[in-house]
């Protein structure tokens, strides 16, 4: 199999959560996520019951998520997260929430919301994302649809 | 952000480096937020404990509870030495019961680092209350004052039912405010952001406590974060039936704040609820909807052997010890199956003068206090199945303990514990 990069690049803006600049391979979720209960912070895996990602590991990759739910201990899991090296490489996010807010801070990965356009109706999993949060941009490389 | 006099002199060090450290750590997150300004709180639910192998090690390695304190209380890698809190502040809830470590299957070592951490965090000021329910056990604010609560049932709680004012705080954003008396001035400190948007239309029976947590749970599910307003209700609820309501909202969704038409403070009508905005949605709640909220909490549930029943989330209060303990007096629990209940530790001592704690006992059950199976990862050994009356905890232990629950009312679980059968259900 051949990955034939798309050079066909979509930009979005955002608003800064949390400045810096990473990039990394999307993983998107049209779920809330919660944070204590919710996640593994020794993995970065999603636990949650019925959540659609449930076993998949975020870390190292650009979350893309509606927002935060449940516990006030969501701050504390994604701060762990980073603590064992195991935190996503940015995060993108539509629902501005005191936990997703101080999560994403405490997180420190690169992190906006706010967007001009809605990101989950533009980035699928696997699609390549750079974010830099410092200028607001997005920049996504849609994963080659060749086989 | 705009910053007081004070605050700029909190920001440049004036009151030494953690003041500094907490005042950085608001400022990033009142920009996150987008917030203008800071607010005055004197009124902080937090949790600082540190009662796991990982907290110890942590410690150990990196320089004691002011390392712990630094990192995980304000975000700050360097280790600053943590001054007495400005702001009063009660404790939530614990990884254990320090009392009763051995039954938690949690051993000697790390219950004395907890007691090292606990005279770090009484010294420092901190009220060792160590429940999810301060408005419990003492800490009831004001309608309208301001606060920096952890625990989203609590933060449901003190807006909905007490009218005071807090954002779901965490564990970073509570150590600051508790050093500095301020907390980011955003979503529900303000009038506007506290009118309801939902409107929830209830058209069946709501009076038990399990009833209540189940109207919450598919309420959290339908509305997620926004502010529900509900009405439809026939008899005021009390207090532990507005706890489990609350909860399990909080739980299904992200609700911080809701409104129950005639009875909650700032919904004394529809229109006081809404101000001038027009529901968003209208959701109706009927019995349909009732017995598939019910069939989905339970769809771990499987086998109806219990081993386990677990009461006490939120905290049981005294209303709900006494209520239990005529229901379980002169009966036993079933050799096969364990019964723990979870109250806050001065609500046990109560329980022990009111001899609730003899009773309970005498029937093979445990009272423990400061934690949960939850928040702790402990139950009986073996456990396979448990049983609760907590929509909250239903929803969550399946996932953390990897183990099948059923949900039901308070007399389902005791029936359940005496048995070892779950036979609970809608009648």
């Amino acid at each position: 199999m051949i990955k034939n990069a798309d050079t066909n690049k979509i930009t979005l803006r955002g608003r800064c959560v949390v400045p810096g600049i990473s990039e990394g391979e999307a993983l998107v979720t049209h779920q809330q996520i919660s944070g204590w209960g919710g996640i593994d912070s020794r993995t970065g895996t999603i636990v949650e019951t019925r959540h659609e990602l449930r076993g998949v590991s975020f870390a190292g990759k650009v979350l893309v998520f509606p927002g935060a739910k449940g516990s006030s201990g969501w701050s504390n899991a994604f701060h762990l997260t980073r603590t064992f090296g195991v935190g996503p490489a940015a995060m993108l996010f539509n629902e501005m929430t005191t936990k997703v807010a101080l999560g994403a801070v405490v997180t420190r990965a690169p992190c906006l919301t706010d967007f001009d356009q809605n990101p989950m109706d533009i980035i699928e999993t696997g699609d390549w994302v750079r974010v830099d949060a410092n200028q607001g941009l997005v920049e996504i490389t849609k994963r080659s649809k060749a086989t | 952000m705009q910053l007081t006099e004070e605050e700029k002199s909190m920001l440049d060090g004036d009151q030494g480096p953690a003041v500094q450290k907490a005042m950085d750590l608001l400022m990033r997150y009142g920009n996150a937020l987008g917030a203008e300004r800071l607010v005055e709180t004197n009124n902080v639910v937090a949790s600082v404990s540190a009662t796991t192998p990982f907290m110890r090690d942590f410690a150990k390695q990196n320089g004691g509870m002011d390392a712990v304190f630094s990192q995980f209380s304000l975000d700050s890698d360097e280790v600053v030495s943590i001054p007495k809190i400005k702001a009063f502040t009660t404790h939530t809830q614990l990884g254990f019961d320090p009392e009763q470590a051995a039954r938690m299957g949690v051993d000697e070592e790390t219950v004395h680092f907890y007691r090292k951490g606990e005279a770090f965090t009484t010294g420092l000021g901190i009220q060792a209350t160590n429940t999810c329910t301060p408005y419990q056990v003492g800490n009831i604010p004001t309608r309208g004052e301001h606060c920096a609560w952890m625990e989203s049932s609590a933060v449901i709680y003190c807006n909905s039912v007490l009218g005071a004012r807090t954002n779901t705080e965490g564990r970073e954003s509570v150590g600051a405010a508790m050093l500095t008396q301020r907390i980011p001035y955003w979503g529900y400190h303000l009038d506007e952001n506290r009118l309801g948007t939902h409107l929830i239309e209830v058209a069946t029976s709501i009076e038990s406590t399990a009833d209540w947590g189940l109207l919450g749970y598919w309420i959290g599910d339908k509305v997620q974060e926004k502010v529900p307003v509900v009405t439809g209700i026939g008899k005021t609820p009390n207090l532990a039936r507005l706890k489990h309501f609350g909860a399990s909202a909080s739980s299904s969704g992200g609700v911080e704040m809701y409104h129950i038409v005639g009875i909650t403070p700032e919904a004394m009508s529809q229109e006081q609820a809404f101000g001038k905005r027009k529901p968003q949605e209208i959701f109706r709640f009927d019995a349909k909807e009732k017995a598939s909220i019910l069939d989905r909490l339970n769809s771990t549930g499987k086998d109806t052997k219990v081993d386990y029943v677990m009461l006490g989330c939120p905290h049981y209060s005294m209303e709900q010890l006494w209520e239990l303990a005529q229901l379980i007096e002169g009966r036993k629990v079933h050799p096969d199956c364990e019964l723990w209940i979870f109250t806050p530790r001065s609500t046990k001592t109560l329980c022990d003068q009111n001899g609730y704690t003899r009773i309970i006992e005498e029937a093979g059950g445990h009272i423990l206090s400061d934690s949960c199976s939850a928040m702790s990862r402990a139950m009986p050994k073996g456990t396979r199945v448990v049983a609760m009356d907590s929509a909250k905890q239903t929803h969550y232990l399946p996932a953390i303990l990897g183990i099948q629950a059923w949900f039901g009312s308070t007399a389902d679980c005791v029936e359940a514990a005496c048995t070892g059968q779950w036979q609970g259900g809608l009648r």
